[in-house]
């Protein structure tokens, strides 16, 4: 059976794992390794190779209290800088497990061959990230991200592929997964997925159905995310009728390549670099008297983007900031920051031990997502009631757990996918021994589920998908970015819901089935879209100032009203609110505070 | 970016000779001339003017990701040498308004840019590429020193992407046997770890005529690695290592 044919489920082959992971990252390939190491058979679903996924493109560390800087270093502490970071609206038994576990998660990638800097010590070598203190924000700066050089996401994601590869883990490479397939009692019992180089498609079944998908950052024409960046999971689970939670969160990352969009390290401005701007003035100092360029990101990013509305950019058309790093001396910047001197010289044409270079605020993560429990489990809201949908977990970017509410600190993105996609596997792990039952699908269940891929197959006429995903990226670009406004944010979702028909009936003209890009791009496509939209609306909705959300009409954060996370479903565009997690179990909860850097 | 989005008088026309073969239609692969708009007023990578070939041409497949040279999707053969189409700039292949672009030698044709890697993958996991340790993990992390880590430096960077292996004679020649640069480059960054404890164990898996031996010093691979690596001197250090060891 191939991709291209109008496909029914009853000639549908299936194949048929314990677990399955859609999506090769390090948060997939860490769910897959616990899968794999305790028996069961696991396969990973990714679009690419496993080392092409976007965790490859981390650089400055994985936050953890680890204790190598500082012996005294407590996760507690580093507890209380997340929770302050995502502006109150990170849940906090999620956060404590994240940072409490973390250690043990970190040590475990070391034992796997993880190749860390190291201290003189021999230990683990860690360099101070935004938003990082001691002793609950009272005793300065803390030095807490574990680092590989400047390639830590690349180490990381290449020793868990090695590590799956010795467990053995079956891939399937260069698969794609279409959409989730759910039994009569709304669980789910597996996905549609084809070969992309010959184009057989399969009905995969499985008890455990893990999305690893990533994040979504190419909704916006300025990112610096992978272009496989699509939001595949996201758009799975909205049309599965789940719902996305606190998706108007987009983290603005401050330092992105200006022109290029590819990231240059936090951990610049935390081996000493600063931002200037066309004055030669360290503005940051303004803004954040104390943390000064090593604010949380959200902070640093309104903060560059005032100085540049403000005319006070550097270049011919005022439009960046100069990161500099020049002062640090070539040691530092050659042996810390290796792999972004040399995306400085390709992307800007300069070599940062010697000039500074030219960076802008710049859409980097999804805060947002899928919401789970600290267990993985994919939560839908009922009537105003937490559901767990059986069969279906999240963990990583696509999921939103959560741990990083309004905002997430640097470093932190590396600790949740390997602690959360750990945190699934182990529980997986422990329900198959328990035994899971769950229905099976029926054809027309199945055949649901391969609508979409029917429709673009059947497609003779229709909107090209550059021309579509262009039109969006700019919509999101100028309506969405790093200020926001209730009447421009109207506008961009009119124009949405006016693209909306076309995305859905987008015309496919290439129908061949062997490794048919085009065909991929459009099913990322109408993922992207179904993020897009999600984004917009929730955004509009959030009548207020939190975190990475930042509106010019209303500008205070307004914890009566929005000490809460927005819930959306695709089905209703409608927006609720769930309640914030302000139940740790081993420590007292942190309570809203005025945040200041 | 779409040609559309460029203003009129900063637009000049260039020619990408592109290889072209889907076997579900063509009978034998043929070359394609795509002309595309580029801007003038700034450079781009050949990856940015592949996108704006596809435009014109949807069904055109190659791969790609990362887009800025980290994961290793898209080496490919540019002007009849490998590189990663997304960090080559345009400014820098140019020739006479021309660009050939064909998929990376020595491995079959999937279709158009797109190489079959499992060969490649294949050697790669004949080297075991992952930490082998015998004794207990302790509590908290290894001790490592910064001198026993910058042994790993110039291996440890290496992103699979193949353009090594596949500019290699030897592993044209012997792709089944001869591991090639990649899969050695990873063998020899196991070696280097003052961790791993599996060393006798992985030159014994070398110790034949062709897994290690058929590296004639070409150098080839040295010379497309868009990461600056070397692992022709990888392959030489795993021979002296073969030929200094003690027998037991």
């Amino acid at each position: 059976m191939l991709v291209n044919e109008i496909i029914n489920a009853k000639d549908l082959p299936v194949m048929e794992f314990d677990g399955i992971i859609v999506g090769g990252g390090g948060a997939g390939m860490r769910a897959s390794l616990q899968l794999a190491e305790s028996g069961l058979n696991t396969a990973v679903i990714s679009k690419v190779f496993p080392t092409r996924s976007h965790t490859v493109s981390a650089q400055g560390g994985i936050t953890c209290a680890i204790q190598s800087d500082d012996p005294d270093d407590d996760w507690r502490w580093h507890m209380f800088d997340t929770v302050k970071g995502s502006d109150y609206i990170g849940d906090q038994e999620a956060i404590e497990y994240m940072c409490s576990e973390g250690p043990k998660a970190v040590f475990e990638l070391e034992h796997m061959g993880l190749p860390f800097s190291r201290t003189e010590e021999g230990r683990i070598y860690q360099r101070p990230f935004g938003g990082q203190s001691k002793d609950y924000g009272k005793g300065g700066q803390a030095t807490r991200t574990c680092a590989a050089a400047d390639r830590t996401g690349h180490s990381l994601l290449h020793t868990l592929y090695q590590a799956n590869l010795k467990a053995g883990t079956n891939f399937l490479n260069e698969w794609f997964a279409v959409d989730l397939v759910l039994n009569a009692d709304k669980a789910v019992v597996g996905v549609i997925a084809f070969k992309i180089e010959t184009g057989e498609i399969y009905y995969i079944k499985s008890k455990a159905t893990v999305l690893a998908t990533g994040g979504a950052g190419r909704i916006y024409a300025s990112t610096t995310n992978a272009l496989i960046n699509s939001g595949d999971g996201i758009g799975m689970a909205l049309r599965a009728g789940m719902p996305v939670q606190d998706i108007e969160m987009w983290q603005f990352h401050p330092t992105g390549i200006h022109g290029a969009g590819t990231l240059v390290t936090e951990g610049c401005r935390g081996e000493g670099g600063y931002l200037l701007n066309k004055d030669g003035e360290r503005f940051m100092e303004r803004y954040a008297p104390n943390a000064k360029d090593l604010a949380s990101r959200d902070v640093v990013a309104r903060s560059m983007a005032l100085e540049i509305l403000e005319g006070r950019g550097c270049g011919p058309n005022a439009d960046h900031i100069f990161l500099r790093l020049d002062h640090l001396g070539p040691d530092v910047v050659h042996k810390r920051l290796p792999g972004i001197t040399e995306l400085s010289k390709t992307f800007a044409g300069v070599d940062p031990a010697v000039q500074p270079i030219p960076v802008v605020p710049t859409c980097h993560y999804m805060m947002g997502g899928i919401p789970t429990n600290i267990n993985g489990q994919v939560i839908s809201v009922e009537n105003g009631e937490d559901k767990i949908i059986d069969g279906l977990y999240a963990a990583g970017e696509v999921a939103c757990v959560s741990v990083h509410g309004g905002n997430r600190l640097g470093g932190n993105s590396l600790l949740d996918l390997v602690v959360f996609g750990r945190a699934a596997g182990l529980y997986i792990e422990d329900a198959m021994k328990q035994g899971v039952q769950l229905k099976d699908a029926s054809s027309d269940d199945i055949d649901k589920a391969l609508e979409r891929l029917n429709k673009l197959n059947a497609s003779s006429e229709g909107e090209q998908v550059s021309v579509l995903k262009e039109r969006m990226q700019q919509n999101m670009q100028n309506n969405f970015g790093v200020f926001r406004r209730g009447d421009l944010m109207e506008k961009g979702i009119d124009e949405l819901s006016k693209t909306r028909e076309e995305v859905e009936s987008l015309y496919l003209k290439d129908k061949s089935a062997t490794f048919n890009t085009a065909r991929i791009e459009a099913l990322e496509m109408q993922n992207l879209f179904e993020v897009a939209e999600a984004t917009a609306i929730t955004a509009n909705e959030r009548k207020e100032s939190r975190g990475a959300h930042a509106r010019d009409d209303y500008t205070e954060r307004d914890d009566e009203n929005w000490l809460k996370h927005s819930i959306y479903f695709a089905e209703t565009k409608e927006v609720s609110k769930r309640d914030v997690n302000y139940r740790p179990k081993t420590v007292q909860a942190f309570q809203p505070m005025v945040r200041s850097y | 970016m779409s040609a559309a989005a460029i203003p009129v008088e900063q637009i000049k026309t260039i020619t990408m000779s592109i290889y072209r073969y889907d076997p579900t239609v063509d009978k034998k692969p043929y070359m394609q001339d795509i002309v595309v708009e580029i801007p003038t007023d700034k450079d781009i990578m050949v990856l940015d003017a592949l996108h704006l070939a596809k435009e014109q041409e949807p069904s055109l497949s190659y791969r790609r990701s990362c887009r800025e040279g980290v994961c290793g999707s898209d080496g490919m053969n540019i002007n009849g040498k490998n590189g990663l189409a997304c960090v080559t700039p345009l400014s820098e292949v140019l020739k006479r308004g021309k660009i050939t672009l064909r998929p990376m030698p020595g491995l079959p044709v999937i279709r158009d840019l797109i190489v079959d890697m499992k060969q490649f993958f294949d050697q790669l996991e004949k080297v075991k590429p992952y930490l082998i340790t015998k004794s207990d993990s302790p509590e908290i992390e290894r001790m490592q020193s910064p001198e026993d880590r910058e042994d790993l430096d110039g291996l440890y960077e290496c992103i699979l992407c193949g353009c090594c292996s596949t500019s290699c004679p030897s592993f044209w020649w012997n792709p089944d046997k001869f591991l090639g640069p990649a899969a050695l480059l990873q063998s020899w960054r196991f070696i280097a770890d003052s961790r791993d404890e599996a060393t006798e164990e992985r030159l014994d898996d070398l110790e034949d005529a062709f897994s290690l031996y058929r590296c004639h010093g070409i150098m080839n691979c040295v010379s497309v690695c868009p990461k600056g690596l070397n692992p022709t001197e990888a392959i030489s250090n795993i021979r002296n290592k073969l030929l200094t060891r003690e027998k037991s």
